[in-house]
């Protein structure tokens, strides 16, 4: 019988099949639930979080190198982060069969950019799969064992937003136990000095033409012949909607191994055709090489090099038809940005950051990135995962030069700081700098949906393990100037933001310390902060319709505009009373519940 | 069997449409159909408007659906299903639950709720509207208005020979069984 699984779910379930035995990665949207679902293989799997990618695939390649079958799994842009191991990974080759798996985002639904990953692939010289739907990325990890234990490399598997969140049906194997190797002292192998990496760089090129033989041969890369007239060369969530759009009217080239590419059956393909169509999301990967090779081929000339690809654009694109659609009027129609939740210990710290003047707010990756809406309005930059602390400090450094009176203003979660903000904090102090850095303590890692990190005191797979405590290692980290506050206490907050910005010369750092409002408390969460019992109430009387506590942005306020009177939604509040403290009549109040 | 058929579930975040979706898709699979359903996790799960989508036949490409290729759409919230009344073929059917959910920005009073939405759909396309929350709240349970929803649409798909109670008792936490199946029937009834 067959079940409904996610690509992400499928991944797992062919990391179990593979006989992977250690697998580790840090959250990312859309990859995290790869790793979360292989931890429930706990019998047969290690499964960690890293507290970086980097150190994801490090963790991976050691476990490699010591015999085990392996798999690292990131979003996109960890795959950045993680690049230094990648690329000398890939002259090493492996012990045990080692998978990266990138999750591109096309199209960027809870991304900062959209690159292509599938150059890592040619960049750094390693065999690529890539998965059109759930069957396929089962099938195609435990192919990629087998691919990097004859071909003595790491594989990239790669799948995009589409084949991770989608649910396609999926046939299940057994698990097929690897052979451990013992493990062998090898620095000829595994030594990456000079001497031996540049002989190890020579394989490399002599593997890549042996994997080019393989991909021309295997049935990961196949034809399927209807009318020559067009012939179309895809891969990925791209094939499924040709074949959504062409049905059985055109030919396929249908490509699962795409680094190296099959150029000879490519070129029998295109021999055999009047037209060929190169289907691709996002970069012109496929078609550059195709053409570098003198094969004539159309793909961007048609389609987008942005965003997602949609049946409907290949299309309108290629076929020139479009499906009726009924015509209305949607111009009220509003939009639902998301916003942070109700009891969110972000807000009252955000809200009052927001009110100072003279200061530029360098956001991070997670939550506190919404804090840049209305109408909070506290943040001016985003780049990527740990950059506040280290743009905070850079921005200050200017500021200072040229005498501006301006403070720079890092905003992090624990998370982020556990994954590159320590670096930069340490890069803060060693150049006495005087940046502010503000590390938003919500004890889980937030966005990607509450998985544990060095702060929270568990592992991914539920082993207690030691809680590394945030003000120490900043204090650690050479920080002279650390406040610990209560974000939902407003006053506190107004007098840590004075505190800092009265530290001229040197380096402070501000800790919120506070449960994500939607957190399964830890028994430890409970004895430090208490259960959740109580809401605010607005006492309507009371209540002059100012607005004052609409300002925090709180999505169980609701503004009745009629009677001009706000109420809180008793389905959402959780008492952090934030509002409470705007309110300059005190209509807001607190009472009991039990939850 | 049948060409590929589509439908959308459509809402805000919290309403349960995910779940309705996977109650859906099982049983379609138990039924031997190909299927296939696309959602988007991530930051759209935090009061945003959430789309799932079901497609279903014997072979199933692509998971997911544009503009103008819906069957059905199921929509959970009214202001949700006239942001999606553009991807429904023009002589498809809309079941809209009755019930309005403003967004942060309406209970703000920066943005207000679009006006006389039932009224502008029903001129346009076969619209059925229920009162799915108030049926739920009547069996007991308000979470239950999600499948109350998919006892709808199941209807209105004429796919009502299915095993849905045993597809529900294999999907929900055994104490909900009950007043699920019920929900179920009363949405079935309900067009």
């Amino acid at each position: 019988m067959k079940k409904l699984l996610t690509g992400n779910e499928a991944v797992a379930r062919g990391a179990y099949e593979a006989g992977i035995v250690y697998a580790s990665a840090y959250p990312g949207t859309p990859s995290t639930e790869i790793l979360e679902n292989i931890a429930l293989y706990k019998e047969d799997i290690i499964a960690q979080w890293a507290p970086n990618e980097k150190v994801a695939l490090e963790a991976v390649i050691g476990a490699s190198i010591a015999g085990g079958r392996v798999i690292a799994s990131m979003k996109h842009v960890g795959v950045n982060v993680a690049a230094d191991p990648l690329f000398t990974f890939a002259y090493t080759g492996v012990t045990g069969g080692a998978v990266l798996v990138t999750a591109d985002e096309p199209g960027m639904h809870s991304s900062q950019n959209e690159q292509d990953n599938r150059y890592y692939a040619k960049f750094s010289k390693i065999p690529m799969l890539e998965p059109s739907n759930s069957q396929e990325a089962k099938d195609m990890v435990v192919e990629a064992i087998r691919i990097s234990e004859t071909f003595d490399s790491l594989v990239l598997l790669r799948m995009t937003t589409r084949i991770c969140h989608s649910k396609t049906l999926v046939a299940f194997g057994e698990r097929e136990e690897g052979v451990k190797q013992p493990y062998r002292k090898q620095l000829d192998k595994f030594d990456a000095v000079p001497s031996t990496a540049r002989k190890l760089h020579a394989k490399v090129e002599k593997r890549l033409l042996d994997l080019e033989a393989f991909s021309n041969e295997t049935p990961l890369n196949f034809i399927e012949w209807h009318d020559k007239k067009i012939g179309v060369i895809a891969s990925g969530i791209a094939y499924e909607y040709a074949r959504e759009v062409f049905g059985e009217t055109v030919s396929y080239l249908k490509l699962g191994f795409t680094y190296p590419l099959p150029f000879k059956k490519i070129e029998a393909f295109a021999k055999e055709v009047s037209t060929l169509y190169v289907i691709e999301e996002l970069e012109p990967f496929m078609e550059e090489q195709i053409k570098a090779r003198g094969i004539e081929c159309i793909g961007k000339a048609k389609l987008s090099n942005q965003g997602e690809l949609s049946p409907q654009i290949l299309r309108a694109a290629l076929l020139g038809e479009k499906f009726e659609v009924i015509d209305y009027d949607r111009s009220d129609i509003v939009p639902r940005p998301p916003t942070l939740c109700a009891g969110c210990p972000h807000r009252g710290f955000f809200y009052e950051l927001g009110k100072r003047k003279n200061i530029m707010i360098n956001g991070d990756i997670g939550c506190y990135g919404l804090s840049g809406f209305e109408p909070l309005n506290a943040k001016d930059t985003t780049i990527c995962m740990g950059a506040s602390v280290s743009m905070a400090h850079g921005a200050q450094t200017i500021f200072n030069r040229y005498d501006e009176n301006m403070r720079a203003v890092a905003t992090i979660g624990d998370s982020t700081f556990f994954h590159t903000g320590m670096n930069s904090l340490l890069d803060v102090v060693y150049n006495r700098s005087n940046a502010i850095t503000c590390i938003l303590d919500n004890r889980i890692t937030g966005m990607t949906g509450h998985q544990d990190h060095p702060g929270t005191g568990y592992t991914l797979q539920g082993m207690p393990t030691t809680i590394v405590e945030i003000p120490e290692l900043v204090k650690a980290l050479g920080v002279k100037h650390v406040r610990v506050i209560n974000p939902n206490h407003l006053d506190e907050v107004n007098e840590a933001i004075d505190w800092a910005l009265a530290i001229e010369n040197e380096p402070s750092v501000i800790i919120t310390r506070y449960p994500c409002a939607l957190k399964k408390y830890s028994p430890q969460d409970l004895e430090e902060f208490g259960a959740l019992d109580s809401q605010c109430v607005v006492d309507e009387e009371t209540c002059i319709g100012c607005r004052k506590c609409i300002k925090t942005g709180c999505p169980a306020l609701i503004w009745d505009p009629e009677k001009k009177k706000v109420s809180i939604d008793t389905n959402q509040c959780v008492g952090c009373q934030v509002c409470l403290q705007t309110c300059p009549v005190n209509a807001i109040s607190v009472k009991g519940v039990s939850r | 069997m049948t060409a590929t058929k589509n439908i959308l579930l459509v809402g805000v975040g919290g309403q349960g449409t995910i779940t309705a979706s996977k109650i859906l898709s099982n049983g379609l699979v138990a039924h031997g159909y190909d299927v296939k359903m696309a959602e988007i996790h991530g930051m759209s799960q935090r009061g945003g408007a959430v789309v799932s989508q079901v497609r279903y036949g014997e072979k199933v490409h692509s998971p997911v659906i544009d503009e103008g290729e819906a069957d059905i759409i199921i929509a959970f919230e009214m202001m949700e299903a006239l942001r999606w009344l553009g991807h429904l073929k023009p002589e498809g059917k809309i079941v809209i639950n009755n019930y309005k959910l403003p967004s942060v920005r309406i209970n703000s009073g920066i943005d207000t709720y679009p006006r006389n939405v039932l009224e502008r759909i029903r001129d346009k396309v076969h619209t059925t509207v229920i009162d799915a929350s108030d049926m739920a709240e009547k069996l007991g349970n308000r979470k239950t208005m999600n499948v109350v929803l998919l006892g709808a649409l199941i209807k209105s798909m004429a796919l009502e020979d299915l095993p849905w109670e045993n597809i529900i008792r294999d999907n929900v936490k055994e104490k909900f069984i009950d007043i699920n199946i019920q929900a179920l029937k009363a949405g079935m009834t309900a067009v």
